[in-house]
């Protein structure tokens, strides 16, 4: 029986070895290419997704071990054709160059403000600083996330 | 001894590919409506030699109703929609958005109406590359002059449409309009069910930088929305239905030899298409998994030789430099030795530059389909269309029937020149008969790509009692000529650049040798001036006749509040800048080097950057500061290290790159100068940063660093 994953809100059918990291079964298999290949070893942060919450490595994470919890990939964080507060404040920094990290930074900033509803810098610092930005944006990508964390809070989202 | 009288020759340099032949155009006119609908049509034909180097030879249409050596071209349509194009390809650096921006304010259109179409050999002009910041200064005026000339057609077609003369009516907001009578017309009307070509010849003057309405604005990326969505795809996220994924079993170490080949079992496995090509030994699946397996399952035999190590290299380039020096490669004024006889102060230095890589996060790939003996292939270069001339020269079909199409990349740094993931992709699709995707792995990009060349640098200086510069004497092994000619007056100099043969393969990356040849010069200046007690940026300003770089100097220190007192245990300041590409830079730094634990941290950054007239202040500050964070890795830590062929740090686990804890507070100061046309912006704010640092470390710890990377594991002081 194939392995069943929930991506988005969305069940799909695995047919790739269970222990296949998840990157390449959401890029590959299930067409969800918005969530990167950087380095295939967890030291660039391009790939994170949300598994049951929390920003994992999906090149480092298999699928079998994904299974069990609701995945949110890039894709999964507009609502209604409305961007998630994280997507509209780094749109609105202009936090991005070649973009190619965006996604691994966006998840990974979404998955530091469930925990932290209004983080420092320092603290934005620390919990990015497994995510590389080869292009220097990090200034502002630390300035979209106070400005995420301040609309969450006046929308309470 | 000979010198040559002029500057270094001007082509682009060694570490630059060189310019390749002129190709035909395929696109016929009646393709050009077919694919863009009805309208009206400009082709502008080159204006000067210069361009025409750079961009321009389509050698001309094959439909004889088109003239030759258009390099521009732009098209209207009915609803009012501009679509320009262009050769260049979008790496980041924003040049979808600032082009888009030039043609609207030309054409005086909205910016909304403008989209560019880039890099695609088949829709686009021929163009040499996404290269030596020369987007802006080549481009920029291509469009515009294209841009002009659609105006000045739709100026002329509404006179015809009204009769009265032309020189009465207007042209803006997308509209001709005419004070005599109050009539106006849109574009979308002046171009409704018209299928009008023109070829018109490319004229100045087009609208000064002070005039700009669209351009010299900080409009955000086009297509922004797309990215923070993941909904752009970049080319391995490319999936034509029946992709397979291909993998090329390399050597294991350069210039290995296969002597044993079994690929038995792999041809074996179901699904896989191998494929073995001389040294070229490749598979494709229908997932990365099963043709790694199908690799793994190939049994090779290699003959390695052994080569020299990172420890070895800077000796090796001294040792085998080569003997005669080209006397492009070389200058003389006045003598050397006199200067230094006069001279109150003398000074020695050696530098060293180690290779580094690119590491582009999106590393290197292609995706490649065959339909009738015609390929297609998507791939991230910088080159376009060299990437379609050797493909076609490799299997030996003619350049129309290969197309190369570059989606928005995810970087390139100058990483991206070569074609090797498109020729591995279309090697293995032609086998296997079906659309494959080639996409280096990190290890493959930090081993298979090319290096930033390492380079060895000797300076020898002399200045008076005062503080002036009465000699130099410069010699660069290996790492480039950019920037090698000092920006500093000085009457008597010799400057030699030394190519060695090496087998590793090196080549462009972001700011050339400028890099190298700028922390060498900026070094040696800061020392010299504190070895004679003055101000090292007194020292500066007293040797600059060039204003503009005088005035990157003067603003910079301004900002950063030089001379600044220490405060504080282990803290130090310092400077560097200087001029390349028609960019100028001054980059003043302060670290604070933790003497425990030997850590260098910066602090803060101010830069000065000035490259004329500003197209978009946002974007050009993105990449301003960018360029210093990314600067910040070659300068403090960045290094490939090699031992007999093979890289031994291909991770980022152990080739450490800038991350968000090493970021200092930054501040760019952009220098708006409307009387100058705009200069490229991508590289030059890139040099000021390693000799700023090294310098503020001597002034911190009092110890001289004279190699990049500075400090990889600390200062010991």
């Amino acid at each position: 029986m194939p392995i069943e994953l929930e991506v988005n809100g969305k069940r799909y059918p695995v047919h790739y070895d269970p222990d296949t990291p998840l990157l390449y079964v959401l890029r590959d298999e299930i067409g969800l290419t918005g969530t990167k290949y950087g380095c295939g070893e967890g030291q660039c942060g391009a790939c994170t997704v949300l598994i049951g919450g929390a920003p994992r490595r999906s090149c480092q994470t298999s699928v079998s071990a994904a299974a069990a919890k609701p995945i949110t990939t890039i894709e999964g964080l507009e609502k209604d054709g409305r961007l998630h507060p994280v997507q509209q404040a780094f749109l609105d920094a202009g936090a991005f160059q070649c973009a190619y990290c965006t996604p691994g930074m966006i998840m990974s900033s979404v998955g530091l403000l469930q925990g932290n509803a209004n983080p420092s810098s320092a603290e934005i610092v620390q919990f990015l600083q497994g995510n590389v930005c080869r292009c220097g944006t990090h200034p502002r990508i630390v300035d979209a996330i106070h400005q995420a964390a301040k609309a969450m809070q006046e929308h309470g989202r | 001894m000979s010198g040559s009288p002029g500057k270094f020759a001007v082509e682009p340099e060694r570490y630059e590919f060189s310019a390749g032949p002129m190709h035909h155009f395929e696109m016929l006119r009646r393709d050009f409506f077919k694919l863009l609908g009805a309208g009206i049509a400009v082709f502008t034909v080159a204006k000067d030699s210069r361009a025409m180097q750079e961009t321009a030879p389509a050698r001309g249409f094959h439909a004889e109703d088109l003239p030759k050596e258009i390099d521009a071209w732009l098209h209207i349509g009915e609803d009012g929609g501009v679509t320009a194009f262009t050769g260049k390809v979008e790496i980041g650096q924003n040049i979808r958005t600032s082009l888009a921006q030039t043609v609207a304010d030309e054409l005086r259109v909205p910016f909304e109406s403008v989209r560019m179409v880039t890099a695609d050999t088949a829709l686009t002009p021929f163009d040499f590359g996404t290269v030596g910041s020369r987007s802006t200064p080549t481009m920029t005026p291509q469009l515009r002059r294209v841009a002009a000339a659609a105006r000045d057609l739709l100026v002329g077609v509404a006179a015809k449409e009204w009769n009265v003369p032309r020189e009465g009516l207007k042209a803006a907001d997308a509209k001709v309009s005419d004070p005599a009578s109050g009539r106006s017309l849109r574009y979308a009307e002046l171009a409704r069910g018209k299928t009008l070509a023109q070829n018109l010849p490319a004229e100045d003057p087009v609208t000064p930088p002070a005039e700009w309405t669209v351009a010299g604005k900080s409009i955000p990326k086009v297509d922004g929305r797309a990215f923070v969505t993941g909904r752009h795809q970049y080319t391995p996220d490319l999936r034509p239905p029946g992709l397979l994924y291909g993998k090329v079993l390399r050597p294991p170490s350069f210039d290995a030899t296969l002597t044993s080949y079994d690929d038995t079992a792999a041809k074996a496995m179901p699904g896989v298409v191998v494929v073995h090509d001389g040294d070229f030994i490749g598979a494709a699946a229908p997932s990365e998994r099963e043709a790694q397996k199908a690799l793994d399952a190939i049994q090779t035999k290699w003959k390695e030789t052994p080569q020299i190590s990172n420890r070895e290299i800077f000796a090796y380039l001294k040792k085998n430099a080569a003997a005669n020096t080209e006397d492009r490669y070389r200058k003389q004024n006045g003598s050397v030795e006199e200067g230094l006889a006069h001279a109150a102060h003398r000074l020695d230095t050696t530098h060293t530059i180690a290779f580094i890589a690119h590491a582009p996060l999106e590393s290197r790939a292609a995706v490649a389909e065959w339909t009738d003996g015609k390929l297609t292939v998507w791939t991230g270069t910088q080159r376009p269309f060299a990437v379609r001339d050797e493909l076609a020269s490799v299997f030996h079909i003619p350049e129309s029937s290969v197309r190369v199409i570059v989606p928005d990349m995810g970087s390139a740094y100058g990483g991206k020149h070569t074609s090797d993931a498109a020729l591995e992709a279309a090697r293995l699709a032609r086998a296997a008969g079906r659309p494959v995707r080639m996409f280096w792995t990190r290890e493959e990009e930090f081993t298979w790509a090319y290096f930033r060349p390492a380079g060895v640098i000797e300076i020898k200086s002399g200045i008076t009692p005062e503080g002036t510069l009465t000699a130099w004497e410069y010699h660069n092994y290996n790492s480039g000529i950019s920037a090698i000619e000092t920006p500093y007056v000085v009457p008597n100099r010799r400057i030699e650049f030394h190519p060695v043969p090496f087998n590793m393969r090196q080549g462009s990356y972001r700011g050339l040798a400028a890099t190298a040849n700028v922390f060498a010069r900026e070094t040696h200046m800061d020392a010299v001036a504190r070895a004679a007690k003055i101000d090292p940026l007194e020292f500066r300003l007293k040797n600059i006749s060039d204003p503009r770089l005088r005035a990157v100097f003067e603003a910079a220190a301004k900002s950063f509040g030089w001379p600044r007192k220490k405060t504080q245990e282990g803290q130090g300041f310092g400077l560097g800048g200087g001029t390349e590409k028609g960019g100028y830079v001054a980059t003043f730094a302060e670290i604070a080097v933790d003497r425990v634990a030997g850590s260098v941290r910066v602090v803060r950054v101010v830069t000065a950057y000035e490259c004329g007239a500003i197209v978009n202040p946002d974007g050009l500050r993105n990449q301003v500061i960018g360029a210093i964070i990314q600067g910040m890795g070659g300068a403090l830590f960045e290094a490939i290290e090699f031992e007999n062929g093979r890289i031994t740090n291909p991770h980022f686990a152990s080739y450490r790159v800038p991350r968000f804890r090493d970021v200092p507070e930054i501040e760019a100061i952009l220098l708006d100068r409307k009387d100058l046309p705009p200069a490229g912006a991508g590289e030059t704010p890139m040099l000021g940063i390693a000799p700023a640092i090294g310098n503020a470390i001597f002034d911190a710890t009092g110890v001289r660093l004279n190699s990049l990377p500075l400090a990889p594991n600390g200062v010991n002081a």
